[in-house]
Order: structure tokens, then sequence, then C-alpha cells
């Protein structure tokens, strides 16, 4: 692919590209110069709590809606500009479960991939629906889907035209276990490909274990944007202790956080060394600890103290450690 | 893609598109060519009251179902957010707009055979065999057309299925009732002869039914002007509509 730019060579190594993208609704600003990249091959990942403005930034790049400022593109070519050519270039599973309910499954994605040009792709259809587990679905009407099922005809949707960056809003939301690992195995494959993957989700573990790169949003405004293992690296020395006792040390009570639902409590410590000081501290005032786990920093961990955000905690807790007393 | 995507929406069900406006407009013709036949003055001495009411129904339901088709189809995948997969699609702003033009004439046009074809074999077999077939189909493609743009236009305007049925109702339904399908508009008084050529469903009506008698209230060809002109002017603005993303790209 040729773009005719006098940017060519620096617009071509990245698959998006975000400039200082704002957009705002009445009195709320959505985004607010947003600007990062993505180069092509790459798994990214878009976190961010509700209304962070991830499917406002997506909805940009798709062209379903416009910015106010900046420049928002595929593979070079303008979403605004030439959106003709970035549609082609981009498939996008929207984060909510539509359909069209005078269709069946073979059909949708017949006309999706005729939109495209592609009149004869029956073959890439099934290969699609096969490993999306929707093979022996596809004559059904998609009224007769069920919730999951019509979120994997979304991602077939989006991949019925092979395009070379995929955008995921949330694809694996009411998807169940089995069907999330085929799906993520899918969109690996498609990755290693070459494919560009630029995934938004509340599973902060899938986003932990795929994208080789995150940028957190929050209130329309970039926080953090880094390498996954980076952004991991940069909260790894600080742990999370659950403990239950018949009272804490004295050192220790005002640190104390009581977990709901629970007798327990739980500490923050900024480094593994202080794990000593706090059994220490217990021996030395002679109480007897009941229960004690230790939980490492993971991507939610670092997701909340960036976005500071505790609604969204969807996902459990990636590495705990159980060790009782 | 999307034209034929448009067609086998309507065609799926097409005992709800076809075959019941096709029974509802035998309907009116069943009772207003008996409880009006003899109320009613033509243009032309030899014509049946039934024979010229014939034309004037497959033209309504023709214009109609040109409109329920675009707009219905419009206001229902926004409604149901289908809509995005044809908005993320690289099809351009004409293909769009032709599309669903294409679609509501394709529809308009098989509901006006439907009435067409059951008036010729209960009620009118002497309009087998038109004067005009040209003037026929030149009326029906650019009225059809006209109103399917109504309806696209009215489908990107309504953000729910009462602000739809109001456009209808509103504006269709009275333009249509009040354009001569059931009457030549001589026989009116002259305030509301004058009132009716202000009305573009008259011309259309008008120059339809000059296909199948060789005469009209007005001339053909100021018909024809009138309807081409509006279809050029509405087809340019909901073309410009559609280009801007007018609610539907915001």
């Amino acid at each position: 692919m040729v773009v005719f730019s006098r940017h060519t060579l620096f617009i071509m190594s990245y698959a998006v590209q975000f400039e200082s993208v704002s957009r705002a609704f009445g009195e709320t600003q959505a985004l607010n110069h947003v600007s990062f990249s993505v180069e092509s091959g790459e798994f990214f990942g878009l976190l961010g709590p509700n209304g962070a403005g991830k499917t406002t930034l997506i909805s940009i790049l798709a062209g379903l809606i416009r910015s106010d400022r900046g420049l928002a593109r595929v593979m070079g070519f303008d979403a605004a500009t030439h959106p003709m050519q970035a549609r082609m270039n981009l498939g996008v599973v929207p984060q909510e479960i539509v359909y069209d309910p005078f269709f069946t499954v073979r059909e949708t994605l017949r006309f999706q991939a005729g939109y495209f040009g592609l009149m004869r792709a029956d073959d890439w259809i099934d290969e699609v629906l096969s490993h999306l587990g929707l093979i022996d679905k596809a004559r059904l009407n998609m009224r007769a889907l069920s919730g999951g099922m019509r979120r994997r005809v979304l991602v077939a949707q989006a991949l019925v035209h092979k395009p070379p960056v995929i955008v995921l809003d949330e694809p694996t939301a009411g998807v169940d276990v089995e069907s999330r690992h085929a799906l993520w195995a899918f969109i690996s494959r498609l990755n290693a490909e070459g494919h560009t993957i630029l995934l938004t989700t509340h599973y902060l573990e899938e986003a932990q274990k795929l994208c080789g790169r995150i940028a957190m949003l929050k209130k329309g405004n970039v926080v953090a944007l880094d390498h996954t293992d980076n952004l991991l690296k940069r909260f790894s020395q600080s742990l999370t202790v659950r403990l239950k006792a018949p009272r804490l040390p004295l050192a220790w009570a005002s640190r104390a956080l009581p977990l709901p639902s629970s007798d327990a409590v739980q500490i923050t410590l900024d480094r593994y060394e202080d794990i000593e000081a706090l059994i220490a501290a217990f021996r030395q005032e002679n109480i007897p600890i009941d229960r004690f786990s230790t939980e490492e920093a993971d991507l939610e961990d670092v997701f909340l103290r960036l976005t500071g955000d505790t609604d969204d905690k969807a996902a459990p807790p990636a590495a705990t450690k159980e060790h009782h007393a | 893609m999307l034209l034929y995507k448009e067609v086998r929406r309507f065609w799926r069900v097409f005992a709800q598109t076809v075959a019941a406006p096709v029974i509802t407009t035998l309907l009116y013709l069943l009772i207003f060519s008996h409880a009006l036949s003899n109320r009613i003055s033509l243009f032309h001495e030899g014509v049946s009251y039934a024979a010229f009411l014939v034309p004037g129904l497959v033209m309504m339901s023709v214009l109609q179902n040109a409109f329920a088709n675009s707009s219905s189809s419009l206001i229902q995948s926004k409604i149901s957010g289908n809509l995005v997969f044809i908005l993320l699609a690289p099809i351009s702003p004409f293909g769009f707009f032709a599309a669903y033009v294409l679609a509501g004439v394709a529809r308009g046009l098989l509901v006006g055979i439907g009435v067409w074809l059951t008036a010729v074999i209960f009620f009118t077999p002497e309009l087998l065999h038109p004067r005009g077939v040209l003037w026929i189909l030149i009326f029906a493609f650019l009225g059809s057309a006209l109103l399917s743009m109504l309806g696209i236009i009215a489908g990107l305007w309504s953000e729910k299925f009462d602000q739809l049925a109001m456009f209808q109702n509103f504006i269709i339904t009275p333009l249509t009732f009040l354009s001569g399908v059931f009457y030549s508009v001589h026989s009116l008084p002259a305030f509301w002869q004058t009132a009716s050529q202000l009305n573009p469903f008259f011309y259309m009506i008008d120059g339809f039914r000059y296909g199948f008698f060789g005469a009209s209230d007005v001339p053909v060809l100021t018909s024809l002007a009138f309807v081409g002109a509006a279809t050029l002017i509405l087809g340019g603005l909901t073309w410009k509509l559609i280009d801007q993303g007018w609610k539907i790209r915001p």
C-alpha cells in the first residue's frame, strides 16, 4: 500500500494513530487531546473505567462519530478525510450486541462481506464460523441465538473482510469460558499472522495476558501508556496482605482496611520485606494469625491505582497464595 | 449488496410488505368505486369511475410503500442498532442513498403491479393495455424514488417510531389523499384546484394516470417537469444529508 503524503514513512509504521483527538458532548469532555499510536502487528489494550472515553475513541477511529479536533488514522488513512480507505482496513466488534433479525447467521456474514466488495467469501466465512464455534448455527436466524453466540457473530462480522486492523470493544462480555478461549486462540492466531489488534475489555486478566502494550484512559485523558510488563513492574514492589486475627498489632492497626463480607482485613505493603515486619509484630504481641494470604500486583492493581475507580473491578485476583496459620 | 439486502429484507416479510398493501388498496377500490361512482365528475367522458380510480390507487400504493420501505428500514436499523454494520462498511454516501432509494422503488413497484394486476383481473379489464406504458413507468419510477427519498429523510430524522408515524400521518397521507387519487381536480372549487397544483403528489398521480388514458388534469409535460425537478432537488438534499452523516454520524 502506498500513501501519498509527505509523512508517508512516518505514518506507514503505524496501524492506528491518534493525534490530539478531542471530543465533547455538551458540557462533558469525553476525550481531551488523546494521542498515541499502535504499531502494525501489535496486540494493544485500551483500558479505562466506564465513561473514560474508550468507545468514543474507537467510534472516531471507525468514523461512527466525529472528533472536535485531532486526527485518527487507520493504516495511514485519516478516518475523517479518507473514510472509505480507513474503513476498508478496519474491522470493529461493537460493544452492544446488535443484529438484523431478518437474516440467518450466514446471510448476515455474506451481506457484511458484500459491503466490503467480497462477493464470494464462503470459504473464509466457514473458517471464521468454525473458529468461533458457530458453524452448526450458520443456518439459524439471528433471533434464535443466545447472547454469547450473537456476540461471536459480531466478531465474525468484524473479521469477514480480513481487515489488517481489528478493534474489539468488550468482545468477551457474556461469552462463556470455553468460547472465550476459542475466541482468543483465533484472535491470537490472526495477530501472529500480522493483524493488528486493539482491545478494550473489562477482563483485565485477558488484557494482561494478551496485550503487549496498554493505554489507560481516565475521563478522556491518557493516564498511562506503556508496555504491559513495564506497567506491572512499576507496581510490582507493592503487595496486598489479607489476614484474619483476633486483633491487630498496635503499630499496624491504622493501616488495616476491613474486607467487605468478611471478618478479615487487608493491608497494603510497599515492599515484600515488610511482610517480615508485619509477622514479627504479631509474634511480639503474641497474637495468633488464623488466616493469611498475599496478592501480588497485577494489571487490576495498576488499573485501580491509575484510574482510582474501584467500581470497575471486574476480574478476579490474578495471583493469590494462600497460607493458613 | 446493500440494495440486495434491503430487497431481501422486505421480501422476507412479503405478506406484510407486499400482500397486505395490495389487499388494503383493493378494499379502497371496492368501496370507493361503488360509493362514489355517480358523484364524481371526470376529465374524460369515456372513462368509468372504477377505471379512473385504479391508476390513482396504484400510484398511491406505489408512493406509500416506497416511503414505508426506506423509512421503516432505517428507523428499525437505528433503533435496534444494526445500522452500525452499514456505517462501519466502506459504502459511499451515494451507494447508501442509491440502495435505499432503489429498494423503496422495488417495493413500491411490486405493490403497484400487484394492485394493477388484481384490479385488471377482478374490476377493470380495460386497463390491461394502457395507452402510454412509458409514461406509466416514468412516473412510477420518479414517484417511488421521490417517496423513498422522503422516507430516508424521515428515517434519518426520527428517533422513535412515534416521530415516523407523525411524518406519515401529517405529511404523506394528507398529500396523498389530496392529490386527486379519488377525484379529478376539475371537480374541485377554484381555490382547491389551485391548492392541489401546489401538491407534488398531484403531478405524480396525474402524470401516471395520463399513461393509462392519454388524458389528464394538467399537461403531462408539466407534470413531468414538476416531478422531475422535485426528484432532483430532494435527491440532492437526501444525498447531502447522508454525506454529512445527519443524525447517524454525530
